[in-house]
């Protein structure tokens, strides 16, 4: 049985790393060149604070395994990450959209954790804290700008928004990992971040003259394993297909 | 280089006697090392051939995105998907500088864009090659940003000054470029047999290629000579791929690896290193489209700009929206 902590931290490094992986597949083909950038950025981002939070949960977990062995030969019934995270790119209205979603749980999480009993965990949020801002900056700037702006990228947000809505729940929802970091002072309560999520969320759409679902139905399964949807197999397997493949190389 | 059999004016070099005053004074400041800036006044020809050479580099670092984009996704460690992510990063980068560079000029980069999309404008034979295998990753670093290092650490010294400027920025980062590759090389040669199977089919595949690179011999070319001549080419194709090859020859001996050509050897006489030509006709063959990833990296490229209209009008629009808003509330 695996300890709540190095669960935890499995729930932060796989979210990073599979949405990091989702991001790095626009690399030379985003819609100008300045997002072909930002995008590279971002990802890259991720890929950084996936290497904390997977190494931090090696150490935790004392079996030897580093950030590597876990991004590479764990397989879908392991990950951690939220159902949203994993979620195909679809155009690049959806993209913008799951990480406008993603980034604004992502700061709200990230400045709770700054201030977390545990010093190492407060640290990578900290850090990370600097460059999630950022992306979720851009992230709000461009889903106004396209829902705010021609009839068909409006459109096209509403159906990018309409979409991705019921993986959002998820993000909010507790379990006995989370309640174990509450009682040690390492972590918020998923439910409590809602509020806060909620008012910039929001607003946000306002600017963008979107329509936030009145359903707020959320699918579950990822942040615990239990259920991911079948698009993460897929990833795995392009991700993971070096090490798998050439198991005693190095790289 | 990223810039390949680019045409000048055709004619012959002028003499400094033969040019009209205005031209003359041009010349004996590039003569005498001076920068030309972007509202002093230019020969028409200098204008055209350094919108047509700074064009064709910048579509280079942005097709050459792709064929590292490939890989990715499928990078073996975190590290080096943080390199290599890092890297294209930059590499993306380097276009907008370079696209910046051509539009004091006086093109815009949509016109330039356009002229990449239909054809009309080329970028650097070396990314209509496939990457085949994660060892495909190094020796691009090690041969393609080599190569490519060659060429642009002299054009910092060009007399376009915002051109020279660009450069100055772009080779910081393109040292780190090469290391990142020739480190992905050692790990591969030094590893399993299979990784060393791989860095010596990287290696088989993309030298001659490299060499293409540098264009083919234009000892003879008037647009070259001219070129020389306003300092936007600082040395001839031969110098460089020999310069190329003297570095990279006993480099590939360090890893252990062959280079794919017999008569490569140290000359003991010359105190360089021979060489066999690379095919030139298959050089040519990839520049009139027929190289092996030719319609994959246009079509890339077309559908990338097409899928992304819809964006580029939406965040316009919304621009518009704003600007209006903020007129009215003045
Ligand atoms: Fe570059
Ligand atoms: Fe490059
Ligand atoms: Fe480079």
């Amino acid at each position: 049985m695996n300890t709540p902590l190095f669960e935890f931290l499995c729930r932060m490094g796989d979210n990073t790393l599979v949405l990091g992986h989702r991001v790095s597949e626009w690399c030379g083909v985003a819609p100008v060149l300045e997002e072909d950038i930002a995008l590279a950025n971002t990802a890259l981002d991720l890929i950084g604070q996936t290497q904390l939070w997977l190494g931090m949960a090696g150490e935790v977990e004392g079996k030897g395994r580093d950030a590597d062995k876990l991004a590479f030969h764990r397989d879908v019934w392991d990950f951690r990450n939220a159902l949203l995270c994993e979620q195909p790119n679809g155009d690049f209205g959806q993209t913008m959209m799951r990480q406008f979603l993603f980034d604004t749980w992502h700061l709200i999480m990230l400045k709770a954790l700054a201030d977390s009993s545990n010093d190492q965990i407060a640290a990578i949020a900290e850090k990370s804290v600097k460059e999630v801002t950022y992306h979720q900056e851009r992230s709000a700037d461009t889903v106004i700008g396209l829902g705010d702006g021609t009839e068909e990228s409006h459109m096209r947000m509403q159906r990018a928004l309409d979409k991705l809505w019921p993986f959002v729940g998820e993000l909010f929802i507790g379990d006995d990992v989370d309640d174990a970091m509450v009682e040690q002072g390492i972590a918020p309560d998923p439910a409590a971040l809602r509020t806060r999520f909620d008012n910039q969320l929001d607003a946000a759409l306002a600017e963008a003259t979107l329509t936030k679902p009145a359903d707020d139905f959320a699918h579950k399964g990822g942040k615990t394993g239990a259920r991911h949807t079948e698009h993460l197999g897929h990833m795995l397997t392009q991700m993971q297909w070096l090490q798998r493949a050439y198991p005693d190389a190095s790289w | 280089m990223y810039a390949q059999m680019i045409k000048s004016t055709g004619q012959g070099v002028k003499s400094l006697d033969e040019m009209e005053p205005d031209e003359r004074a041009f010349q004996e400041r590039i003569n005498a090392g001076g920068k030309i800036e972007p509202k002093d006044w230019m020969p028409e020809g200098y204008r055209k051939n350094l919108i047509r050479q700074i064009g064709q580099h910048a579509h280079s670092e942005i097709v050459g995105q792709l064929p590292e984009g490939n890989w990715i996704t499928r990078a073996p460690t975190l590290e080096r998907k943080a390199i290599l992510l890092a890297k294209v990063q930059d590499e993306a980068g380097h276009g907008l500088y370079l696209y910046c560079a051509a539009e004091t000029l006086g093109v815009t980069r949509d016109d330039l864009t356009r002229d990449l999309l239909s054809g009309k404008m080329k970028y650097s034979s070396i990314f209509n090659y496939p990457t085949l295998t994660w060892a495909d990753m190094g020796a691009v670093g090690w041969l393609v940003d080599g190569a490519a290092i060659m060429n642009q650490v002299p054009l910092q010294r060009t007399s376009y000054g915002p051109y020279a400027r660009a450069m100055v920025r772009i080779c910081k980062e393109e040292s780190f470029h090469q290391r990142q590759g020739f480190d992905i090389m050692m790990k591969m040669a030094n590893g399993t047999e299979a990784q060393r199977k791989m860095a010596q089919d990287a290696l088989n595949r993309f030298w001659g290629p490299a060499l293409m690179m540098f264009g083919p011999s234009d000892a003879d070319s008037v647009h070259s000579a001219q070129s020389m001549a306003w300092k936007i080419k600082m040395n001839s194709n031969d110098e460089l791929r020999q310069k190329f090859v003297d570095q990279t020859a006993p480099q590939a001996e360090y890893l252990g690896l062959t280079i794919p050509d017999k008569t490569c050897k140290l000359n003991a006489e010359t105190g360089h290193y021979d060489f066999a030509q690379p095919d030139w006709d298959e050089f040519f063959d990839v520049l009139r489209g027929n190289g092996p990833c030719n319609t994959e990296r246009l079509e890339a490229r077309n559908k990338a700009w097409d899928d992304g209209r819809w964006v580029r009008e939406g965040l316009l629009a919304h621009a518009a929206k704003k600007r209006s808003a903020k007129l009215a509330a003045e």
